[in-house]
């Protein structure tokens, strides 16, 4: 059986106990109104043409017979909207349609607007390309031995999107100095999201002659300010609603080619305008998970204690920047919080291909050095002759640490974790005896309750939120934040409630929408929880001082007396002395007029203070530990997972049953990257083509788990209530899917003695690994050397305990 | 190219409906029906999101044509609720966390119902089994797995203007 264990505290009635979430019944009534639900009268409908080559010139677009087709309104071609956009200002590199070049297969070319989808589809196909084929730079490694032609003119050099490198004290001393030093290079493919919801938006012209726009988008603020700059339009005459999405997992976080078409396309024609992508469309849209290659050098001494560790990731970014330099160096930030590494160098690079461009998925840059850590860990254990979870008990940071490369660590609750998946799976008994074919592996994990610094440079707090109180007793909260299944309506109205003292049915909860609504960044990097929940308190205890104010004069006793619950306010001295809150509003709207309140939320200033620095920061990290166990046929290579045992250090559950949902969701992912999911392309025939294409743009052939391949999940939770939490909590959406990958990978070796350093764990690769075991050869499977990249001269940051002050040093005059 | 004219039972109704006769069942319900309850993620036959049941039994709308559907029964997750009450499987997937974006639970939810009409008291295995067509990308299926047997014992309240904070009443 599962099982989430939140320890409710007995003055809290909402926080902490098992709820119905506010937007339950919608969502099993069929009324969530998801972006293609959206009907609006006169709506038309758009369709792209999609570029068929991976890399050439656009020659000419004759687009006349599409016009001329019955039943279409608009084409729309690259001309139409010249400004770049991008999620971030480092890389505004995108175009709604292809300007001039296409950068991989299906990158947007033309646009058609007709009466109906079948009618856009047809004319779709009368419009005429003409290409010139530029050379396809297909792999990284092609990318870094082709640095012309480039695929973007504002890459670093040739090629090479960006390098990264950042070294705090002085590794090279340090590894030479240790006991052992441990060299391992893995591989992580790249994935996709994969949520059930294809991408959809409709745009349309209000009565007063402003845009609006729904989307099925994680973040409609930088949605908004892309269509403003696009469009050249003022973000205030544009009005962005995020829909709840149908699944997000990172897939909705970037402006898309597809919403900025059918804005202007509604805004062309002044009717609305409506697309939905097609599962094909959404597989080349991706924005998913990097394939990253790693490289760790790391040294312990004779205990294991980590004394430097020197990683090295290089990207296979795709065709466009996206989110690709945060992704960079995401993968190098988070080692550090998890163990202490007293000395740290990451050199990360990562480099454009004519592929779908590759962005963030849940875990955003870290599981992928996440799994290479932990497995070498695993291997380091092994070679010390020690227990890997005592290993980890042994290293793992302290609280209130500011680690090497000034990451500020407060709460950490690892250790608990490891103890508890070490004790609930019976660790001590089955590691290294169980029958051959049968293992256990251990990893950990850390990841952000959110991103320190927002996608562009500005001192406004990262959410807002507003409250309405009125006469009626009914409550409205509004916040930017956006709903994408993780239940952040839920979270907004339970820390509103909890604060007020009423029910979560009665309050009404307005989000994601741009006009309404105050900004919130978006929901990504496991921000949403943490920032608009402390908003949200904010807000909720400014109204209650005015209500508390009202109601102590009217009840003639002191405020500090006064208790807000059970949709009452009484006095805690004289429980018979009390007002209904509704009465409570009506006291305090007739003493002080109409009742409002905001509350916002910015994370505290971050140690880090080097260029680079800005990513990794948050107010708090989460802590995963897991144990999984695997089956492995040896006949057959088939790896089944039947239980996954996780400890996860949230701080505290504020809804248990939403929180084991996340947990056991990523639980779910996880066992899909490891053991099945890959987002790989091939080149056709150079005969028939040129194209460089998706191996599978299917759901049916893009594998991931159905209903019989999850494992049983054993959730333990956590919680030490966190100071910089929402009544304590940090994230849960993304940390617990870190550890899972390698977990699988220190259990497929303790089942059957073979390495798969990289990610997806195949049954291929297993025989490949027992065939060597048996040729008497080092049973590993997984990458070569990490290739040559030259790397500039490391940013030097000296760590807190060398006297270091989270600055670089002046780059010393070295010539190169 | 003309409309199709028909006549069909939705969701307990006997419903006329005009459309373009290439079109599905699903684009049907969605589009010309206004019924959008059902989802779609590929509109393939691959996902599962778009399954309601045809004359009771599962099928993804996606691979019927409308076409087919004269004089048949369809109910979709719009029929599930009766006499102002949730069926109890919509009260234990909102209880139980079984519904995260919501988007594949109205095929979930109606897959659930006929598996529950045809075998009362089903085992974990042929839960899994029943639901093994529909693929959820947030919950990791625990929670739907509960929620389905959950159904079982579970008693409905009245549906409309009530929010439910409490425990469900099950019988243990």
């Amino acid at each position: 059986m599962s099982s989430g264990n939140g320890t409710p505290r007995d003055d809290l009635k909402i926080i902490g106990r098992p709820r119905r979430r506010v937007d339950g019944r919608a969502k099993v009534t069929g009324q969530t109104l998801f972006a293609d639900d959206l009907v609006l009268p006169r709506m038309l409908h758009c369709k792209l043409l999609r570029s068929s080559l991976p890399h050439a010139r656009i020659l000419q677009i004759d687009v006349s017979r599409a016009l001329a087709h019955p039943g279409v309104h608009l084409v729309l071609t690259g001309g139409d909207f010249p400004i770049p956009y991008g999620i971030l200002p480092v890389s505004e590199d995108e175009t709604a349609l292809c300007t001039d070049v296409v950068r991989f297969v299906g990158d947007p070319v033309a646009a058609v607007v007709a009466r109906d989808e079948f009618t856009a589809a047809e004319a779709v196909d009368l419009i005429e390309v003409e290409y010139e084929t530029l050379l396809t730079i297909a792999t990284p490694e092609e990318a870094l031995a082709t640095p012309e032609p480039r695929i973007h003119e504002h890459s670093e050099k040739g090629n090479i999107h960006k390098l990264v490198s950042l070294s705090f004290g002085d590794v090279d001393q340090a590894l030479k100095d240790s006991y052992r030093v441990f060299d391992d290079t893995f591989f992580y493919q790249g994935n996709t999201h994969l949520a059930i919801e294809q991408h959809a938006t409709l745009a349309a012209i209000d009565p007063d002659g402003k845009l609006t726009v729904w989307s099925s988008t994680q973040t409609p603020h930088y949605l908004h300010r892309a269509l403003a700059k696009v469009l050249e339009t003022p973000a205030a005459h544009i009005r962005v609603i995020a829909c709840p999405n149908g699944g997000g997992f990172g897939g909705k976080s970037d402006p898309f080619n597809h919403e900025i078409v059918v804005a202007g396309a509604a805004r062309i024609l002044d009717r609305p305008v409506k697309i939905c992508l097609t599962r094909e469309e959404v597989f080349y849209c991706h924005r998913g998970r990097h394939p990253v290659q790693m490289s760790f050098r790391t040294g312990v001494d004779r205990e294991g204690n980590i004394t430097g560790m020197h990683v090295r990731t290089f990207l296979d970014g795709g065709a466009y920047g996206s989110y690709g330099v945060a992704s960079t160096f995401y993968t190098g930030a988070l080692q550090t919080v998890t163990y202490h590494v007293p000395r740290y160098r990451f050199q990360g690079c990562r480099v454009f291909t004519n592929k779908p461009p590759c962005g963030p998925k849940r875990g955003h840059g870290t599981p992928q050095p996440r799994f290479g850590q932990e497995v070498q860990l695993d291997k380091i254990a092994e070679a010390l002759d020690q227990d890997p979870a005592d290993l980890r008990l042994r290293i793992v940071e302290k609280p209130d640490t500011i680690t090497a490369n000034y990451m500020t660590v407060s709460t950490i609750g690892l250790a608990e974790c490891i103890r508890r998946v070490v004790k609930r799976s019976d660790w001590r008994r089955k590691f290294r005896q169980l029958p051959e074919g049968h293992g256990l592996g251990l990893a950990c994990s850390s990841y952000l309750s959110g991103a320190g610094l927002p996608i562009y440079w500005n001192r406004m707090p990262h959410t807002g939120v507003q409250l309405k109180l009125d006469r009626s007793g009914g409550v409205t909260v509004f916040c930017g934040a956006i709903e994408i299944g993780q239940g952040s309506d839920d979270v907004l109205v339970a820390c509103v409630a909890e604060v007020l003292g009423i029910q979560p049915f009665d309050i009404r909860a307005v989000t994601g929408d741009t006009d309404l609504t105050p900004v919130d960044l978006g929901s990504y990097s496991s921000r949403v929880t943490l920032m608009m929940g402390n908003a949200a308190i904010q807000a909720a205890e400014r109204a209650r001082e005015i209500l508390a104010s009202a109601v102590a004069a009217h009840l003639k006793v002191p405020r500090s007396r006064l208790v807000f619950a059970d949709n009452t306010v009484l006095d805690s001295a004289d429980p018979d002395t009390s007002v209904s809150f509704q009465e409570a509003v009506c006291l305090a709207e007739a003493a002080s007029g109409t009742v409002g309140t905001v509350g916002s939320y910015t994370p505290p200033r971050s140690a880090a203070r080097y260029k680079g620095g800005g990513v990794g920061p948050t107010p708090t990290y989460s802590y995963t530990a897991s144990v999984v166990e695997v089956r492995v046929d040896p006949e057959t290579g088939w790896i089944d997972v039947p239980r996954v045992w996780i400890a996860h250090d949230i701080g505290r559950a504020l809804n248990p049953t939403l929180v084991r949902g996340q947990v056991e969701g990523d639980v779910y992912m996880a066992v899909g990257e490891a053991l099945m999911e890959e987002q790989t392309f091939r080149r056709l025939p150079s005969r028939l083509s040129p194209a460089l294409v998706h191996k599978f743009p299917s759901m049916l052939e893009y594998k991931s788990p159905t209903s019989h391949d999850m494992p049983e999940v054993i959730t333990d939770l956590v919680e030490d209530p966190d100071p910089a939490g929402p009544f304590g909590a940090k994230e849960v959406g993304q940390g617990p899917l870190l550890p899972v990958m390698p977990a699988v990978a220190n259990a497929v070796y303790d089942a059957v003695g073979v390495r798969v350093d990289e990610i997806p764990i195949t049954p291929e690769k297993i025989l490949k690994g027992l065939e060597l075991k048996r040729a008497g050869r080092s049973p590993r499977v997984g990458p070569g050397p990490f290739p040559d990249i030259d790397w500039p001269e490391p940013l030097e940051v000296p760590p807190p305990w060398e006297g270091g002050d989270g600055k670089a040093e002046t780059p010393k005059d070295v010539p190169r | 190219m003309k409309n199709a004219h028909m006549t069909l039972t939705i969701n307990g109704e006997e419903t006329e409906v005009s459309f373009a006769p290439y079109k599905t069942l699903l684009e049907v319900l969605r589009e010309d029906l206004r019924l959008t309850g059902t989802k779609h993620g590929c509109e393939l036959g691959e996902c599962g999101a778009c399954a309601v049941l045809l004359d009771g039994k599962p099928v993804l709308s996606c691979l019927v044509l409308g076409l087919e559907c004269d004089g048949r029964e369809v109910l979709t997750v719009e029929g599930l609720a009766e006499d102002g009450r949730l069926h109890p499987l919509q009260e234990t997937f909102a209880d139980m966390g079984a519904a995260q974006c919501g988007y594949c639970t109205p095929a979930i939810l109606v897959t659930a119902r006929e598996l529950l009409d045809r075998i009362p008291n089903p085992s974990r295995e042929q839960v899994r089994e029943a639901l093994s067509g529909i693929l959820c990308r947030c919950t990791g299926y625990h929670q739907i797995f509960e929620a389905v047997e959950a159904a079982m014992t579970c008693t409905p309240l009245p549906a409309a203007g009530r929010a439910r904070d409490e425990p469900l009443e099950t019988e243990a």
